[in-house]
């Protein structure tokens, strides 16, 4: 089958010819055909377009890369979440095939279910559906999303059926071949009352590794149910990374969303948190560090539908070099969302005089009923910090990275999985080299 | 053989403007020496030129420790050679825990040729000394966990100063200004502190406009300085006649002086 999907890019005969091989209910079928002509109906963004303008793709070519190419054979990076962790379960997937996919019977014998979303779809087509069909992402945000929604193949699915507490966290790293295509989709249910902890990252097989992911993740979070989902990106330097993200997170139910964004050539993502029921709650933490001429966006969306939902977010982004971040963070209230309760805040460090952050928050508040706060700061690692630790023995390299880290600690402090902890700290620690004048 | 620290007719600038003028002064370890003087006449820099703040531009002059020159060192060798200063105004480095903080450093400075990577302490040693210690300087064990000089009270800062001293060990030490913002009882523990850690273990410098820290520790010599200068030298009597007396008779022994700690002073007005 393989053998007739060759690099041809994204043309309609390698979207027919990928649609030759999937094995997939009419419903699905049609969903991609439909967003397939969307997709070659719409223009690439621009800098015309408001979140694209801090935002440079001119250099990226589309067709250089390609659609469900051949498997490749490559090594595995280390994962870095999933160390001294004892999980429920695990997958793997390189270029968005799964290789790898594994829960407890502990958890599938409750009627979780973890894998690769494609194939999940064969066998629960009809539970899965009204999910996929809700259209979290939508297909026509832009021509990435559109993409996504034609072509995704492999990704994660999480599934905890009604009042199902899994207290192991999950596994699920996804793999880059250089010069490879992840189209991956994740969708995490938490039914009513259930509750769970996925752990996903992506890495490529080379640290310096080029490539394309371009994915959607839709978490839907029912009525008092509880999901942790923590989400490192750390693709290799060369891979471009273009993500729509978003959450449902329904009556009093809860979701901590953490992410961390080390990796790529240029990041665009698009983080959208809707609080839907009455008293939901987000809390949503981002650590970025960049580095090199790597460019970083987040638009950030928290949007309160609902009376009484608490949301906060904190974006935390060390930079080096002349990397650039660009976080623009907006607060949607709804008119009827009163006793909304948002706040959301982006602190950035600046370790080189060449590196620049955008910090842009908004504010749209319809209702009258309403605590909305917001705030940024920039700044630089201070002389006079680095000369008070080196004259308590510290190195002016170990002094830098003691700044770093007491910096991010604040985020830290929040995320309550010491895993994720540990491997965003000691994954930064190792990044941070020296100031620079 | 007695280890010194040896200042010999150093100059200083910062930001292109001359502050010391010619520092003379020698400090064996096991002595306690006092420095007063005016505001603004250069005792701050003396102190951070000596621990090699970039800043603080030597111009001309040496900083000798057992007979070295220890101008090119940075700030952590000087650290790591046993040489401290207690700051009037330490830096705050949110997120970062006392502990911490002092973990690393202790280590540091205790095996100066530990390289990033290798070993800590042992954290159940290292716990049962910074308890001990603080036990000593009547800190609560919360302390430990708060972080460095993040949101600190004058009073706080200058205990943690005195803490850090305690746990490093120095063989030299200058204490800028420790005594101010410290109620009479805080004074006297730090002074009992420093008695403890070993005042006949350490060359210190107490850096004061006061008497009360030197009450417990009484200086074997009393330095006063003037317009970048050390201008007279006596014992521990100068030190009390200063503080009741004030500069009057040093400022009208020095014209020169004091018109150069007038010029100076006027000039960081501007």
């Amino acid at each position: 089958m393989s053998a007739t999907l060759t690099k041809t890019g994204f043309t309609q005969d390698a979207f027919d010819a990928f649609m030759s091989t999937r094995n997939e209910p009419a419903w699905l079928s049609d969903l991609r055909r439909d967003s397939w002509s969307r997709f070659t109906e719409m223009a690439m963004p621009s800098s015309r377009d408001e979140e694209w303008m801090r935002t440079d793709i001119r250099l990226f070519k589309l067709d250089k890369y390609s659609l469900a190419a051949d498997a490749v054979e490559v090594s595995l990076p280390q994962a870095l979440l999933a160390t001294g962790v004892e999980l429920g379960g695990r997958g793997v997937s390189i270029d968005s095939r799964s290789v790898e996919s594994q829960l407890s019977e502990k958890w599938s014998s409750r009627g979780v279910l973890f894998g690769s979303l494609d194939t999940m779809l064969v066998e629960h087509g009809d539970l899965l559906r009204p999910y996929l069909e809700r259209h979290l992402v939508s297909p026509s945000y832009d021509k990435i999303a559109a993409l996504n929604a034609a072509c995704w193949s492999g990704g994660n699915l999480l599934f905890v059926p009604k009042g199902v507490r899994v207290d192991e966290p999950l596994h699920s790293l996804s793999v880059m071949s250089d010069g490879g295509t992840d189209l991956g989709k994740t969708l995490v249910v938490l039914e009513e009352g259930a509750e769970a902890t996925l752990l996903s990252e992506t890495a490529s097989s080379e640290p310096d590794g080029g490539g394309l992911h371009c994915g959607s993740i839709e978490l839907i979070v029912e009525r008092g149910a509880r999901l942790r989902y923590v989400n490192l990106q750390n693709w290799g330097s060369g891979v471009w990374h273009f993500a729509h993200q978003m959450a449902h997170v329904g009556a009093n139910a809860n979701l901590q969303w953490t992410i961390g964004a080390l990796g790529s050539r240029l990041a665009k993502v698009n983080q959208h948190v809707a609080l839907i029921g009455q008293d939901a709650e987000a809390q949503v933490n981002g650590v970025m560090f960049t580095q090199g001429k790597q460019h970083l966006c987040y638009n950030t969306y928290q949007h309160h539908q609902a009376e009484y939902c608490q949301s906060d977010l904190l974006y935390k982004a060390a930079l080096q070099d002349q990397s650039r971040t660009v976080w623009r963070g907006m607060i949607k209230v709804d008119e009827g969302a009163q006793r909304t309760n948002a706040y959301q805040r982006n602190d950035n460090l600046m370790l080189s005089t060449t590196a620049r952050a955008d910090s842009i928050p908004g504010l749209e508040i319809e209702a009258d009923d309403v605590r909305c706060t917001h705030g940024s700061t920039s700044g630089r690692v201070d002389d006079h910090q680095l000369f008070y630790a080196m004259t308590r023995g510290y190195t002016r390299k170990e002094a830098v990275r003691m700044i770093v880290s007491g910096f991010f600690q604040q985020v830290f402090d929040r995320i309550t999985i010491e895993s994720v902890r540990e491997a965003l700290g000691e994954a930064i620690g190792r990044r941070v080299r020296d100031i620079e004048e | 053989m007695v280890e010194t620290l040896k200042i010999t007719d150093l100059h200083v600038a910062v930001e292109g403007k001359p502050i010391l003028h010619g520092v003379n002064l020698t400090i064996n370890r096991g002595e306690t020496h006092a420095l007063m003087g005016p505001n603004g006449s250069g005792k701050s820099t003396l102190g951070n030129a000596v621990m090699g703040h970039p800043s603080y531009e030597v111009t001309g002059g040496s900083i000798e420790l057992n007979g070295e020159n220890i101008l090119a060192w940075d700030a952590t060798q000087r650290s790591r050679a046993g040489i401290f200063m207690a700051f009037q105004r330490p830096m705050a480095i949110p997120g970062v825990k006392m502990a911490e903080f002092l973990r690393h450093a202790t280590t540091n400075v205790r095996n100066p040729d530990r390289k990033e990577g290798e070993e800590l302490i042992p954290m159940r040693q290292f716990r049962k000394e910074l308890t001990e210690k603080m036990g000593q300087l009547r800190m609560d064990p919360e302390f430990a966990r708060r972080y460095v000089n993040d949101g600190f009270s004058g009073g706080e800062m200058k205990r943690a100063e005195i803490l850090q001293m305690a746990m490093l060990r120095p063989k030299f030490a200058i204490l800028d200004e420790t005594d101010s913002g410290l109620d009479v009882d805080a004074v006297k523990l730090a002074s009992e502190s420093i008695a403890e850690i070993g005042g006949d273990q350490m060359g210190i410098l107490i850096i004061t406009h006061h008497d009360k820290l030197l009450e417990r520790n009484a200086p074997d010599f009393t330095h006063v300085m003037l317009g970048g200068k050390l201008v007279e030298t006596g014992g521990v009597e100068l030190a009390h006649e200063l503080y009741t007396e004030g500069y009057d008779r040093i400022r009208a022994a020095y014209p020169e002086a004091a018109a150069a700690g007038e010029a100076m002073t006027e000039a960081s007005a501007v």
